[in-house]
């Protein structure tokens, strides 16, 4: 029994990366997020579904605690990384970025060279010596983006010349140059057209082999194809949360069911 | 609706005939692009009018009319003791050197013109500039040993003389006049033709300094651009700092409230105040209260920063908001600081606007008059090159815009033509700033 691969694998990926206790989430005085509690396993791809303004969104930026940046947003409760409450007084936030990653909706290359995108974050966390590591950190990082056959000869050409595909591999690989644990990804796909998707979606499921993985999408084609654990969010509660198989094929809850099938949404 | 009429085609209606509800609406455009190349129109014509007008009353300033004179220096009058001792030439005042000029220039009537309608040397005065005995003492004094030999001068024209040739001048318009008359400008008709007097490029009107009422002839712009150029150099090391950090600070940091709503009020309303009333602050606040010296350049550019900061603050802001927000979060999700996103990313594509703003800024200031005149940067004849640095920024000083405006009040027509010059100087000041922002935008602008 103990030397059963597949049980290994199975605990494994059943470790918990970020645990959220009761969080809520206000705009002044209206409440995005209800209540929500989940277990987001490492090396694992969870997906957020759910209609639109359900809140699913909401929930991602305060994983990073993007919702920061935005004055009438109030968040409260427990959201744990490793064990750690990223809302404790003590944590900085600009160093849980550094640990957890995003890739925004639109793709947002900085308007510099394609080397100097990658090369900001690494610069900015001293993760380089010099210019050799600094210059392999930016090399490893394109070539886990799935981008660096495409642009290996024209790093110094603007990031901001790729095609929409490109720019969103690109972004991907400044993501994870920073070495972040954790991968926030915010409808990653939406502006991008499907074989574009599709290359992306590759490389998420690449990714997991690394990152624990949080992708927010509409598509829930997509979801089911590319995730291992689903959330369904419906008006800022988080309905219900398991396997994707189970979530797709077997939905515990009518709400579930219906956005599924296509009733609400 | 509409739907319903486009599949039953009404008898008669045909495509190539426009109905009358597309007529209507077709005329209604056609009216107003009528309208809009009118006003267009309309603003040309003025703009064609006002630079014209400007050029034509302008150009004059910068030629001047000069009399080419050889004059014998003396020593019996400049050095009776025939030492060549510099102290003893120091002594002749102007007035001495007088004699000199009419004399040579009585020769030459005497000379080209028959009979000579002169009846002595001391005639000859009008012909000339009060300004040459001082150019000619400056020059004695510079070159002793020139004394004794005939040196040929390039003299000033007086006023009158210049307007004459200038056709501002005229045989009835001198009929009261008691500096010129007919026969003078008999021999000016003369001696115009003998190539002694001679309508020339004047440089001294660019580089010189203001002369006092009575010698319109020989003032310059010069010193009054070095008083510009002192107060922009205030205003710039000033206000751009300040104005930039203050909208960094405002746009990108400061919580949304009351008190970053009031100030964000406050400063629209102070880009809108009249910029006599800072004038008038600048007075109690750097001169009264500060004691800072009057008629200083440095007071000047303190008062006009004030005016300044407004405009750079908004159009600082305006550039920082529109930049994506998409480029902050790139940044902030990557885990660098508020501020390492702001510098690294927002500014450096902010900053073609932010130039502009400021150059904008910087030509409304050069431009600006009504604040100069209540610190006392008006009325006062800048008639010396300030001696250096400090001096440039403490010294009484006028600047351009003030020249221009205090030689426009002069009685005298001449200084009238000057002052349309000088608007040519400020102008192309002001043209070439705006040519330098639109040049930084270009360059500089940056698409994603």
């Amino acid at each position: 029994m103990y030397d059963n691969p597949n049980l290994e694998r199975k605990v494994a990926q059943n470790e918990t990366k970020i645990s959220a206790r009761n969080v809520q989430v206000f705009y002044g005085d209206s409440q995005a997020i209800k209540d929500v509690n989940i277990e987001i396993e490492a090396r694992t791809v969870t997906a957020f579904i759910g209609p639109s303004g359900c809140g699913k969104s909401t929930f991602l930026r305060c994983l990073n605690r993007m919702n920061d940046t935005i004055d009438i947003c109030r968040v409260e409760g427990e959201i744990n990384l490793d064990g750690e409450n990223i809302y404790d007084k003590r944590v900085d936030p600009v160093q849980l970025r550094a640990k957890v990653g995003m890739v925004f909706q639109k793709p947002n290359p900085f308007p510099k060279s394609i080397y100097d995108n990658i090369a900001y974050g690494p610069r900015i966390h001293g993760l380089a010596k010099n210019k050799a590591d600094l210059d392999e950190i930016v090399e490893k990082a394109l070539r886990r983006g799935a981008i660096w056959n495409e642009v290996k000869d024209r790093l110094h050409a603007p990031g901001t010349g790729l095609s929409g595909g490109q720019q969103q591999r690109l972004c991907i690989a400044r993501a994870v140059a920073t070495e972040p644990e954790v991968l926030l990804m915010d409808e990653p796909c939406s502006a991008l057209d499907p074989i574009a998707t599709s290359q992306v979606e590759e490389l998420i499921d690449e990714l997991r082999e690394q990152y624990a993985v949080v992708i927010v999408t509409h598509s829930m084609q997509q979801a089911a194809r590319v995730s291992q654990k689903t959330a369904f969010f419906h008006l800022g509660n988080l309905v219900e949360y398991g396997d994707t198989g189970q979530i797709f094929t077997n939905p515990k809850d009518p709400r579930t069911e219906s956005y599924i099938t296509g009733r609400i949404g | 609706m509409t739907d319903a009429t486009a599949n039953t085609p009404k008898h008669g209606t045909s495509l190539y005939t426009e109905s009358p509800r597309v007529k209507k609406r077709n005329a209604a455009e056609r009216r107003f692009q009528i309208y809009g190349i009118a006003a267009v129109a309309t603003g040309l014509v003025f703009l064609i009018v006002l630079l014209t007008s400007i050029l034509s009353n302008g150009v004059g300033a910068f030629q001047q009319t000069f009399v080419n004179v050889p004059i014998y220096l003396d020593a019996a009058k400049l050095d009776k003791k025939g030492e060549r001792n510099i102290e003893d030439i120091k002594k002749v005042s102007t007035f001495g050197y007088q004699p000199l000029i009419d004399d040579a220039l009585f020769a030459i009537v005497e000379e080209n013109v028959s009979p000579n309608p002169l009846a002595k040397p001391k005639d000859t005065k009008a012909l000339i500039s009060a300004s040459a005995v001082a150019q000619l003492r400056d020059y004695v004094i510079a070159h002793p040993e020139k004394i004794g030999e005939t040196v040929d001068f390039r003299l000033l024209g007086s006023s009158r003389v210049d307007g004459y040739i200038k056709g501002r001048v005229t045989r009835e318009s001198i009929a009261r006049d008691k500096n010129i008359n007919a026969e003078h400008l008999d021999i000016v008709d003369v001696l115009r033709e003998k190539g002694v007097v001679k309508r020339e490029f004047n440089m001294a009107f660019i580089t010189g300094a203001d002369a006092s009422e009575s010698r319109p002839e020989q003032a310059g712009m010069g010193v009054s651009m070095l008083g510009s150029l002192f107060m922009m150099i205030v205003v710039l090391v000033l206000s751009l700092p300040i104005g930039v950090a203050a909208s960094i600070y405002l746009e990108e940091f400061a919580p949304q409230n009351k008190w970053t709503d009031l100030i964000e009020v406050n400063i629209s309303n102070l880009a809108a105040v009249p910029s006599i009333v800072f004038g008038i602050l600048g007075l109690a606040v750097f001169i009264q209260f500060a004691g800072l010296p009057q008629s200083a350049p440095l007071v000047g550019g303190l008062v006009l920063t004030l005016m300044t900061l407004p405009t750079i603050i908004i159009s600082t802001r305006a550039a920082l908001k529109a930049v994506p927000p998409s480029i902050r979060d790139a940044a902030l999700g990557l885990g660098a600081s508020k501020m390492q996103s702001v510098f690294h990313h927002v500014l450096p594509l902010a900053m073609p606007g932010i130039l502009t703003g400021t150059i904008i800024g910087l030509a409304q200031a050069l431009g600006e008059t009504a604040p100069l005149l209540l610190i006392g940067m008006v009325g006062y004849i800048a008639s010396n090159y300030p001696t250096g640095p400090l001096a440039g920024f403490m010294d009484p000083n006028s600047a351009m815009p003030a020249q221009i405006y205090e030689w426009a009040k002069r009685a005298d027509p001449a200084y009238y033509e000057r002052a349309w010059g000088g608007i040519i100087i400020l102008l192309l000041f002001l043209i070439t700033m705006n040519i330098i922002a639109i040049i930084l935008r270009r360059r500089f602008e940056r698409r994603w």
